[in-house]
């Protein structure tokens, strides 16, 4: 196969960035994408010049690290799957691949197509956990866990955090990932305790990263290389009304300085 | 130096109770003055980092990933075992102490195997309570399904994704102690050297992978939490950058190295198709509970496998192992594998390949409960291979995919050098020569959230370690150290790539290293390897420089570590001249093919010593079997 690739190159955050052409003649049906980038960047380092600097891990489409657009999709053209997992089968012989960063303003570029996405780590230490120390746990089956609640709650926590949703999104909205936590431990006894805080925490902290709200645009639910239903949003937003009109957050006992009079009644 | 592995005396289960009295014990009010470096976030180095936080220590979590989520535990596919007997088929901790023995060919501890199924039970206690979405039954109870090397059904599963949730339950527990400020993250950051000043291990050197600085850390106890070394044969299932430096650098300051040629090959990987081919993938081993294995009967049988009749098939699991059949252990399954392939009888374009077929079992129990139980792993497959396995049977070939070797601790997870612990994969752990399936994830979270964290608090508690900071001349040193080895890569300006060389040592390995060994082979290795080494520092090229985000420089300085660790690897495989679990020397079988162990020359752990410029030195820790005398290892 014959590929031609425009690559986002871009030395460091400061200098401005540019497409540059990569043809190669290497290319056969069962590569996939990134291992089309290794035999570039091999030919590049041969050549005394910079590699294309990318991000990538498992290469099985689990650890979440790769992904970057590909002809305007995020991890190119197959649903249900990252980067790492789109084989050169899938493209025609001859065609060109523009490919660049995940753009998003909570995604901050390091180097052509490496970003930093530190700001979703963020999302879930506001609140994306559930508050248990370790040997705190009672036996495991004491809690009772309807078959059709656990396999929606691993629906959702199928997501990889790897920031697709995020750069298909025009408001650049991590919803989807956000509603995703939130549904996962929603769904489960263990999670109730936590679960009107969770929404609030987590919902203010995405903002406060940048990202956008949600507009209902679904862009999300096709980039996302997991599948994760739209419906995980809906769940984030019901939990945080519930919580918001519920009061919590609010609960806190008003502060008296010492030496306050009593009020008149 | 005499090794002592410190097991507690005692009957065997009541060893680890003992121990954790004989603990000594750091006040809640004086767990913050310490600082504990945890290097690694997978599911041994998130679970002690999360553990070790919520017990008030003041933590540095240290990943060379852009988010501690991202460690390779999330790639696991099949399961966790726990001794729980939920399925009432006979399980039980003394059941699990024994498979997982015998599973290890008698080359693991039996203290610490005993520890490791009795902690086991509460593992999944936590996790559930952390929300991790293991399946369920209509009941709403917990659902089991069985591995390799057991007869009964203990391992926990979500889906085919177990290693995820469950490190994503360690993760957000971590994560939960950074918000509450007791840990610290530094992502993207890479530790190249481990720093000992007053034979205690202080710290770590670091370089920052986006903006090149070389950092030091500074602390009273160093967990190492890095993985195990499978990727210095280049082709496995590791991830990428899945490497062996930390420990490497570690041993090479004075922490022994235990029996670094125990490693495991699974035996259900997608064969290699191509030149390029950058990885292998795995086909979780929990496919063998409904698919069967099998190639054709006569070799050199080239048609579809539709068009081969059953009468001409060779379901040679089943014919060997009658009792354990498709399940039989991993290196059981993986030699066997070889042996038809061997004869010739090897499917796909390569001939380096066998059949795991699901016909029958999607004629017992539909299309739909085979998507249930394994969906996202027949995706996986046809994505990659552009084949559908619900049509056609996979293609499956055994890869590197797991050490059991490792740096040497004693019961208490530390390592030769004091302060210095080693957790999960990267320690030479409780596995002996073969782990079973499912026993990895169980042993990550039985170190970092059940033992390390009591250990490492006695460990300060005794030692008091005395205030030290980065200017001490031993961290300068360490850095130093580092720096020139980095100037040297980037020097040598030579022509070949980093990867060109990994690729060539991972094929030598391979061949005279992997699935079996003998003599020659190792020979030939042990004197090709420093050659390989050599050129590398004559011909390698690193373009860039060493202040800024360079993955060459990454990639070189790891290759760089496995000529060493490749090197030990073939010397500690020549050494044993037995067969046993994941190394099998040819010499050494018995007449019907089998692994023919020597208890009487064999029995020990063998721990080697870094020496500069000279062979390392050869220690051994004997074995002790009372509870599980060795006998043949059988799965027939």
């Amino acid at each position: 196969m014959r590929l031609a690739l425009e690559v986002w190159r871009q030395r460091s955050p400061e200098t401005p960035g540019r497409f540059v052409r990569y043809e190669t003649t290497e290319a056969s049906p069962d590569m996939s994408l990134l291992e089309l980038l290794d035999v570039v960047n091999e030919g590049l380092v041969r050549k005394g010049e910079e590699p294309i600097a990318f991000d990538s891990d498992c290469r099985e489409g689990i650890c979440g690290t790769c992904g970057f657009m590909v002809n305007g999709l995020a991890h190119g053209p197959l649903q249900g799957a990252a980067a790492c997992q789109v084989y050169l089968r899938n493209f025609r012989d001859g065609e060109t691949l523009w490919i660049e960063p995940f753009r998003a303003k909570a995604f901050p570029l390091l180097k052509d197509l490496v970003l930093n996405r530190s700001a979703l780590d963020r999302i879930i230490a506001a609140g994306g956990y559930v508050t248990v120390n370790t040997g705190n746990a009672p036996e495991a089956n004491t809690s009772t866990i309807r078959k059709d609640c656990a396999e929606q709650a691993m629906d959702a926590a199928a997501c990889i955090a790897c920031g697709a949703c995020v750069a298909a999104c025009p408001n650049a909205s991590a919803a989807l990932f956000t509603g995703a936590k939130i549904t996962h431990l929603g769904n489960l006894p263990e999670g109730q305790p936590e679960r009107g805080r969770r929404a609030l925490r987590m919902v203010r902290a995405a903002a406060a990263e940048g990202f956008g709200h949600c507009t209902f645009a679904g862009e999300c639910e096709t980039a996302c290389p997991k599948s994760i239903p739209l419906q995980v949003i809906t769940q984030m937003n019901h939990d945080y009304l519930a919580a918001r009109l519920s009061g919590e957050g609010r609960a806190q006992p008003r502060h008296i300085e010492p030496g306050t009079p009593k009020r008149h009644r | 130096m005499h090794l002592d592995g410190k097991i507690p005396g005692g009957p065997l289960p009541q060893k680890w109770e003992r121990r954790k009295l004989d603990y000594a014990l750091v006040s809640p009010a004086n767990r913050r003055k310490y600082t504990v470096l945890v290097v690694g976030t997978g599911l041994a180095g998130a679970s002690a980092a999360a553990t070790l936080g919520e017990l008030g220590y003041r933590v540095e979590c240290v990943f060379f990933h852009d988010s501690p989520r991202r460690a390779h535990s999330i790639a696991a596919q099949g399961g966790i075992n726990a001794a729980k007997n939920y399925q009432n088929d006979g399980d039980s901790v003394q059941r699990l102490f024994q498979d997982t023995i015998k599973g290890g060919d008698y080359r693991a501890r039996e203290g610490n195997v005993y520890r490791l199924a009795e902690v086991s039970l509460r593992i999944i206690d936590q996790c559930v309570a952390q929300g991790v979405p293991f399946a369920r039954e209509y009941g709403g109870k917990l659902a089991n399904r069985s591995f390799g090397g057991a007869q009964v059904s203990r391992t926990f599963y979500a889906r085919g994704q177990t290693g995820q949730q469950l490190l994503l339950g360690a993760y957000q527990s971590l994560l939960r102690q950074v918000q509450a400020g007791t840990v610290r993250l530094s992502p993207r950051t890479e530790m190249l050297d481990l720093v000992v000043a007053h034979g205690r291990a202080r710290g770590i050197v670091a370089r920052d992978l986006v903006t090149g600085e070389i950092r030091t850390f500074v602390a009273d106890a160093v967990v190492l939490a890095t993985g195990g070394y499978g990727n210095a044969y280049f082709l496995s299932t590791y991830a990428r950058n899945s490497n062996a430096t930390a420990i490497w650098r570690a041993h090479r300051r004075g922490a022994y190295f235990a029996n670094p040629c125990f490693t495991q090959i699974h035996p259900t990987c997608i064969p290699v198709s191509g030149e390029h081919q950058s990885k292998l993938t795995l086909m979780s081993e929990s496919l063998r509970n409904d698919g069967r294995i099998w190639v054709p009967l006569r070799a050199g049988d080239k048609r579809s496998p539709e068009q081969i009749p059953e009468a001409e098939r060779d379901y040679y699991l089943e014919r060997r192992y009658p009792s354990y059949g498709n399940l039989s252990p991993r290196d059981v399954a993986s030699r066997a594998a070889k042996a038809v392939c061997d004869e010739g009888r090897g499917v796909g374009p390569s001939g380096l390949g066998v059949y795991l077929d699901f016909a029958d079992a999607i004629r017992r129990l539909g299309a739909d409960v085979i998507t249930e139980r394994y969906g996202n792993l027949f995706d996986m497959y046809a994505e990659i291979t552009g084949e559908d396995p619900y049509r056609a049977p996979m293609r499956i070939y055994p890869a590197i995919h797991y050490t059991m070797g490792g740096l040497w601790v004693d019961y208490d997870l530390m390592s030769t050098i004091d302060g210095l612990f080693v957790v999960g994969e990267a320690n030479f752990s409780d596995h002996g020569a073969n782990r079973l399936g499912a026993s990895a994830l169980m042993q990550g979270l039985a170190d970092g959230y059940f033992i390390v964290p009591l250990a490492v608090g006695s460990y300060l508690a005794r030692a008091k370690p005395p205030a030290i900071d980065g200017a001490h001349p031993a961290f300068e040193e360490a850095r130093k150290d580092t720096a020139a080895r980095i100037e040297r890569l980037l020097l040598v300006r030579g022509k070949r790539t980093a990867a060109s060389f990994h690729r060539e040592l991972g094929r030598l390995l391979w061949d005279t290293c992997g699935m079996s060994r003998n003599r020659k082979g190792l020979e030939r290795a042990l004197t090709q390897i420093p050659e390989l080494r050599e050129k590398f520092y004559r011909e390698l090229l690193v373009p860039g420089q060493g202040e800024s985000l360079n993955r060459e420089l990454e990639t070189a300085g790891r290759v760089a570590d496995y000529f060493e660790l490749g090197e030990l690897t073939c010397r500690d495989a020549l050494h044993r001249e037995e067969s046993c679990g994941g190394h099998f020397r040819e010499e050494y079988q018995t007449p019907d093919g089998e692994a023919l162990r020597d208890d009487e020359h064999f029995a020990y752990v063998a721990a080697w010593q870094w020496r500069e410029g000279e062979p390392p030195i050869l220690h051994k820790e004997p074995l002790v079997f009372e509870a599980a005398p060795p006998m043949q290892r059988s799965y027939k």
